[in-house]
């Protein structure tokens, strides 16, 4: 079993993200799962979501303690919000964001060892129209970077889901999934 | 009304409202206005979910929340065991539209009509807003709400909003005004009014929200303002429901703006807005209500 | 058929649209407001032909399914918590009525104080209103018992209200895939209902609701009994078809290496996932210890209890509801059971999982320890509070 953990701000889109990854894997013959943390939702608050995905049928209905990977939608997080927390050692960690991974190497430390990937899913957000400045929809990008880094679910059935789920600008959100497989950069520290 | 009433901070800060919210403006003027002598009750809804988070809770006067449909009745539970310990103080129920217009509407009904000592606080912000946006009778004509969604066969709300204020005060209660916080002088001179008043008195304050109405957070103060500017919301009020001689309309707009410009703002009327004979049929109405009560 | 990934409350919308529901009268509550959502779009577009009215209350949601299903008609509705304890007089009447109504409830938490997440204390106790009930493991259960629950109240044999438990969050907001079958096959599963019972027709004037003295009161409850009673085959039948359709196979109990198992745990609702999942674990470290998931609750499965537990020396209750001075309330019915089947078996209670409280895989080992304790002849409590701060509520 493969468990995801996505951190947000409320209006941010984490749930979506999580369901789309989830629509995806099982695209690609998983059994999946995907929930938002179960809480009051507000905008602008920190949100979590989690998907599982397995190749047997899950049964288990707890809430995600141990995830094998971590998606970061806005670095504002990492402030208030403890991402690492319960993360698998050797584990992964995606962040948007314009830095190196080498700039969050404490964090793959504080898991024992791990694997970072940055992608500016921002700046291609509003390269494709994807939000405003202030507000910019990275969800969908964010989920090229984890087909590229984790690589358990085709880019195919991402790009396909996204297109299929996206609101509107459904070529737009498809674009900027497969930008962030392309520009995602990655690196793994013991 | 205290003396310390500039400092005096009854609803404390740092709630988890939304940015923007204008229910906890509402709260905090009234206490403000109230003082300590006050007690609260709530009914479930944003505001009981926002100011009270276990351990914590913004309330700096005795407060307590039952249930959704039953403020008024609380309130009347309350008001009685003041008035059986001898004891004088502010009884005051807050309750969001779908706690007043409707699931809650029967209890107040009740509550008016056997008169206890009690002011009535409706937060209306036009729909269920704590369970994510549903229509209630609150709603207005045409507005997009999750349960009143616009589709091939429908517009949005079909229906029209209910005249909340003036059925309350058809009962008979001794005082009932509309408000707005755009107009706080307006709004504490009625919380001052009803507070020196004994019985059941009923306040219904339009509060315009940011997240249901889909607008820029920013933008609360002016739309508040738009509603009545635009004679979408009018300012009155009445005593002993005796609209003929005790009915005050107490703020007038000089010229009345069209109900586009309040329409406009506000995201749950996007669907409407090129179609000129929904935004018409509003304005009509508009201008009847308006034609009704003299502007 | 196609497999889609829907959340469970997408689940129980879209069996209500292909049941081909005619009235649909709901009102919102957290966390099962997406259902009269869904459903209010699936109108307003033209894709449901149902009446669906926004009522402003709950009483009045389940007093319009009342009215509808006198009238003639299928009719849904959605609720939870306190919606479901709002709705508490008109459950009794809907049964009386005899009126099959079917309704989709979020388990979720009762008030005071004031708490959207899961527990089974709403839908518990309301097990003495007559409704026939059901609780969902999964999402595809959630769908699939929604399409069975209709057919069991319709039945000629039966005619009373159901409803189906899915649980809040857990369930309402948790996005799996969910095999919906054929607007055809569903059609063919679930005819129209054409009641000959209850219509109000002008051209055929009956009374219904009427004034009952004491003569007949206790003939109507009888009938309601027997009407409960004939229940149980229904159900089975109903599963059997079901399965033969759709390849879904559906028990009031079903049971997970229970043959051999010393311990049995008795589990409702989403939990059984995770139980069975614990127990696979600890099957490979030796632990006799099996699973028994009830999916009907009411009519009481007594006789596929005893199957399940009858090699057991030990049963452990794991419920998230409690009867206070009592204990749980699913506890009591199993011991009751048991018991009066003679056996001398070991019945054990832990309350889990009230109000969101997660049930984690150390507590259900917890759980297996003690019964384990039990079975080894250590004295234990017959009620046991699971992963609670008791020294919190001492002190406070
Ligand atoms: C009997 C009952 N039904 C439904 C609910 C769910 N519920 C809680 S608050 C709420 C809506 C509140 O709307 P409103 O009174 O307008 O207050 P707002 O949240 O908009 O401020 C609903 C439907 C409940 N708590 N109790
Ligand atoms: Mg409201």
């Amino acid at each position: 079993m493969y468990e995801v953990r996505f951190h947000g701000r409320g209006g941010q889109g984490a749930v979506t993200a999580a369901s789309i990854l989830a629509i995806a894997a099982f695209k690609d013959g998983y059994d999946v799962q995907s929930f938002p943390h179960f809480g009051v939702e507000r905008r602008g608050a920190p949100v979590m979501a989690f998907t599982r995905l397995d190749d047997k049928k899950i049964e288990i209905k707890t809430q995600v303690y141990s995830p094998d990977c971590v998606i970061v939608l806005d670095t504002n997080l990492l402030a208030t919000v403890d991402v690492c927390k319960g993360i698998k050692k050797g584990g992964t960690i995606i962040l948007n964001s314009v830095k190196d991974p080498a700039d969050f190497a404490d964090m793959a430390k504080r898991i024992g060892g791990g694997r970072i990937a940055t992608v500016d899913a921002t700046s291609i957000a509003l390269r494709h129209g994807l939000g405003s400045k202030t507000a910019p929809i990275v969800n969908t990008a964010i989920l090229g970077a984890y087909a590229k880094v984790v690589g358990n679910v085709s880019l195919e059935s991402i790009v396909d889901t996204v297109r299929a789920e996206a609101p509107a600008k459904k070529e737009e959100n498809a674009k900027a999934v497969e930008d962030a497989y392309n520009e995602v950069k990655e690196e793994v520290f013991g | 009304m205290p003396e310390n009433f500039e400092e005096l901070e009854l609803f404390a800060p740092g709630h988890r409202g939304c940015a923007g919210c204008g229910a906890s403006q509402i709260v905090r003027w009234i206490l403000k206005i109230a003082g300590p002598n006050t007690i609260c009750v709530s009914a479930t809804g944003c505001l009981e979910v926002f100011s009270t988070p276990y351990p914590e809770t913004a309330w700096r006067v005795p407060w307590v929340h039952a249930a959704f449909e039953n403020a008024a009745a609380v309130a009347s539970g309350v008001e009685a065991a003041m008035k059986k310990m001898g004891k004088d103080v502010n009884i005051i129920a807050f309750a969001g539209d779908g706690g007043t217009f409707d699931i809650g509407f029967q209890a107040l009904s009740g509550m008016v009509e056997r008169g206890h000592n009690v002011l009535f606080v409706n937060y209306d912000n036009e729909a269920y807003m704590n369970t994510g946006i549903q229509r209630c009778s609150s709603t207005p004509y045409g507005a997009w709400t999750t349960t009143s969604p616009p589709g091939k066969l429908t517009i949005g709300k079909e229906q029209r909003k209910k005249p909340i204020a003036a059925i309350i005060a058809a009962h008979g209660a001794p005082y009932v005004a509309t408000a707005t916080i755009a107009f706080l002088e307006d709004l504490k001179r009625k919380v001052k009014k009803a507070l020196s008043i004994k019985g059941p008195k009923f306040l219904h304050i339009l509060q315009p929200c940011t997240t249901g109405w889909r607008f820029d957070p920013s933008l609360t103060v002016t739309i508040s303002k738009l509603a009545v500017e635009t004679g979408v919301f009018v300012l009155w009020e009445v005593e002993d429901g005796d609209f003929d001689n005790k009915f005050r309309i107490t703020y007038k707009p000089k010229k009345r703006k069209p109900v586009i410009e309040y329409l406009k703002l506000q995201g749950r009327f996007r669907h409407i807005i090129n179609k000129p004979e929904i935004i018409e049929a509003i304005q009509r109405e508009v201008d009847e209500k308006c034609a009704k009560y003299g502007f | 058929m196609a497999k889609i990934v829907l959340k469970g409350n997408g689940a129980v919308a879209l069996a209500i649209k292909m049941a081909r529901v005619d009235v649909v009268a709901a009102y919102p509550i957290t966390p099962s407001t997406f259902i009269p959502e869904k459903i209010s779009e699936y109108v307003a577009n033209g894709e449901m032909d149902a009446e669906f009215i926004p009522v402003e209350s709950e009483h009045s949601a389940m007093s319009a399914c009342i009215g509808a299903s006198a009238a003639g008609l299928r009719a849904a509705t959605a609720t939870s918590s306190q919606g479901l304890e709002l709705m508490h007089e008109m459950l009794f009447i809907a049964s009386g009525m005899r009126l099959p109504i079917v309704m989709g409830v979020a388990n979720r938490a009762l008030s005071a104080p004031i708490n959207i997440w899961c527990d089974h204390q709403d839908t518990i106790s309301a097990r003495d209103t007559g409704w026939i009930q059901f609780y969902a493991e999964n999402n595809q259960e959630a769908f699939d018992l929604m399409l069975i629950a209709f057919r069991v109240a319709e039945d000629e044999r039966v005619l009373l209200p159901a409803m189906v438990g899915l649980d809040a969050f857990i369930l309402t907001h948790t996005f799996e895939p969910v095999d919906v079958p054929e607007q055809r096959e569903v059609d063919d599963f679930l005819p129209p209902y054409r009641p000959k019972h209850a219509y109000l027709d002008p051209e055929r004037p009956i009374t219904q609701g009427s004034f009952v003295y004491p003569e007949y009161y206790m003939e109507f409850k009888y009938g309601q009994w027997i009407a409960m009673e004939s229940a149980r085959d229904v159900i089975d039948e109903v599963f059997a078809d079901f399965a033969s359709r759709f390849g879904r196979k559906y028990e009031k109990v079903s049971t997970f290496m229970c043959d051999d198992a010393e311990i049995v745990l008795i589990t409702m609702g989403s939990l059984s996932g995770t139980v069975r999942h614990v127990v696979r674990e600890l099957r490979n470290e030796g632990i006799k210890v099996g699973v028994a998931k009830i999916t009907v609750f009411r009519p009481f499965p007594h006789k596929e209890i005893i199957r399940a537990v009858k090699n057991a020396k030990v049963v452990g209750v794991l419920e998230k509801n409690v009867s206070f001075g009592f204990g749980g309330a699913v506890y009591g019915e199993v011991l009751a059971t048991v018991h009066g089947e003679g056996l001398d078996t070991k019945v054990l209670d832990f309350i889990v999982g009230l109000g969101g409280r997660d049930v984690r895989v150390e507590d259900v080992k917890e759980v297996v320890k003690i019964c384990s304790d039990a079975l080894q002849g250590k004295a234990v409590d017959k009620i046991n509070w699971i992963n609670v701060d008791k020294e919190a509520v001492k002190n406070a």
